[in-house]
């Protein structure tokens, strides 16, 4: 496999697994036990993007146990604690509307052809979601639009390296005008997760997940 | 790729057998639907239905205790597939592989599946769901004793699936006869699942107990930290169980509790044996004469404590769960508002 390959595995299995963490950590935690269903069904959709384009890049386990957060190259967006369920809507609607169009732009590696299929499923729902919340109650409303404030600017790294980012704004203004939430001005554009430079919150991130792993070198599970 | 996806497990004594009795019982099923009804009014048919063996629909006369009975059995079923989430929840993150993690996270959402199917055939008895779980968050009603227990390694996730779901599913394949419809097709449906959950668990504790020897210690303390809580699931002993005589004569019961837990000590003393692991009783032994294993029974004032609310994480599971509930009050809300708007936009 070429490096650059190998590289990009690397990071969308990244982006992958950090989300499916993240997500996991709603499960029984959801505002309604259908949302308990559906968030853990995407973050299991997203672990096994992840372990499917970590095992092209070389052993799931060493990859994601074994590595520190200077390793790992996933964007900053996925690794944001998790807020409220508004921030878990609109980070699922920019992450996967982001993945539906690197996907789509993939047609024809076989990862992204399986994957795509499960992205349209999250998109959706992120979508469907958004306009509940966006134009819901005066208090979704508020937390709506603070979660689309506070992740906007971190959305800009995943357009670095790709001309990705006009088909992500056709896909995702349309939602958030509809959920009559207002489109933040492009400013600040934190960045760094590709080269391994990360917000504080994700060593944490794997200090936990990591942990039992690490305890039992060599041993199988 | 997606969880379930380990390769056939080692041998597992009884768990076949299991399995071929939820399919008995969903033919059974079918063939008394296939029959035609008794004839009578009120107490009468409903008598007759239950003797035929066939199942009371929710269109069907019930005496009212039998409604209520039903509704308190389902929703504690319900409500112990819900809280049943936290324990194993509280691993999903520290999983010790991708393959595990996946598992795991497939299985506690499989529960919340549960938990909705069986909501769902509580409220074909006129109840409503938001009512339940309300009664769940005030104490008003209960759920299994088991949550209570703290699941403190890894290994814990494997004993639950081995001895907990086990003790479920014994519990639960005899309710696949439940003489209320909603409930026997809920239960093969739930069976089903649970089965391929205990499976799991099985097999986590058998990697565990055949791979380091930190790891098979971590097995069998989880075994000893969970066997007793375990027998506690099928209840009280005959004779301070309320309920067990009248359930029986209506055919929601099948077996007591005492029957169930003495089946259930027979099919693990097998599989513990393939295990490599013992179980914390000095009192387990083979009684020839009776054709069983002979046991120590569990501490019932312990299982009283726990159900009165006083067991170690009472009051964290259900702190957590009222979290989740009232803190997710604001987006049912706005679902519901943003419904309204979208209904009167079409009207």
């Amino acid at each position: 496999m070429n490096a650059e390959l190998a590289t990009a595995d690397l990071n969308l299995g990244d982006d992958a697994l950090i989300a499916a963490q993240r997500l996991a950590e709603w499960t029984s935690r959801a505002p309604e036990l259908e949302e308990d269903v559906a968030l853990a069904n995407i973050a299991l959709d997203l672990l096994g993007q992840a372990r499917m384009f970590l095992s092209r890049a070389g052993d799931e386990d060493e990859l994601a146990f074994l590595r520190t957060d200077r390793q790992f190259t996933n964007v900053q967006l996925v690794e944001l604690p998790n807020g409220d369920f508004a921030h878990a809507i609109v980070r699922l609607l920019f992450f996967s509307a982001y993945q539906r169009e690197l996907y789509t732009a993939m047609a024809g590696d076989e990862i992204a052809d399986k994957a795509i299929k499960e992205v349209d499923y999250h998109v959706d729902h992120a979508r469907l979601w958004t306009l509940r919340l966006g134009d819901g109650t005066d208090e979704s409303h508020a937390r709506a639009q603070a979660a689309v404030d506070e992740l906007w600017p971190y959305t800009h790294e995943l357009f670095e390296g790709n001309d990705l980012r006009a088909g992500w704004l056709a896909a995702v203004e349309p939602v958030l005008a509809e959920a009559t939430l207002t489109r933040p001005e492009d400013g600040w554009a934190p960045t760094g997760g590709r080269q391994g430079l990360h917000t504080t919150h994700l060593s944490y991130l794997l200090a936990e997940m990591q942990v039992l792993h690490r305890a039992h070198p060599g041993a199988t599970w | 790729m997606y969880g379930n996806d380990f390769s056939e497990p080692p041998e597992q004594p009884g768990a076949r057998s299991l399995l071929d009795q939820v399919a008995d019982a969903e033919r059974d099923l079918e063939l008394a639907a296939q029959q035609d009804r008794p004839t009578g009014t009120e107490d009468d048919y409903f008598m007759a239905v239950i003797a035929a063996d066939q199942k009371i629909e929710p269109r069907d006369w019930m005496p009212e205790k039998y409604r209520k009975n039903l509704i308190r059995q389902i929703a504690q079923h319900a409500h112990s597939e819900i809280i049943g989430m936290q324990p194993e929840g509280n691993w999903i993150s520290r999983a010790p592989t991708l393959k595990r993690k996946a598992i795991l996270l497939a299985k506690v959402q499989d529960e919340a599946g549960h938990g909705l199917y069986l909501y769902a055939a509580a409220e074909t008895l006129g109840v409503d769901r938001a009512e339940l779980s309300d009664m769940l968050i005030d104490g008003r009603q209960k759920y299994s004793s088991i949550f209570n227990y703290p699941t403190l390694t890894w290994a814990d996730v494997g004993a639950i699936g081995w001895l907990v779901d086990g003790a479920a599913i014994v519990n639960q394949v005899p309710l696949c006869r439940a003489s209320y419809g909603p409930y026997a097709r809920a239960m093969i449906r739930v069976c089903k699942e649970e089965s391929f959950h205990q499976r799991q668990g099985y097999e986590i504790l058998h990697v565990l107990s055949h791979g380091t020897p930190e790891q098979k210690a971590m097995a069998q303390d989880a075994v000893d930290r969970w066997w007793y809580p375990s027998l506690a699931m099928f209840g009280p002993p005959e004779g301070e169980s309320p309920n067990t005589a009248q359930s029986m004569a209506w055919k929601v019961k099948r077996f007591t509790n005492d029957e169930l837990r003495q089946r259930f000590v027979d099919m693990c003393v097998g599989q513990a044996e393939i295990l490599d692991l013992t179980l914390p009783d000095p009192g387990l032994v083979w009684n020839e004469a009776e054709g069983r294993h002979d046991y120590t029974q569990p501490d019932y004032d312990e299982l009283f404590r726990v159900i009165k609310g006083n067991g170690p994480c009472n009051r964290e599971r259900i702190t957590h769960r009222k979290a989740a509930h009232e803190g997710g009050q604001w987006v049912r809300d706005a679902a519901e508002a943003y419904a309204k708007k979208k209904a009167k936009v079409s009207a």
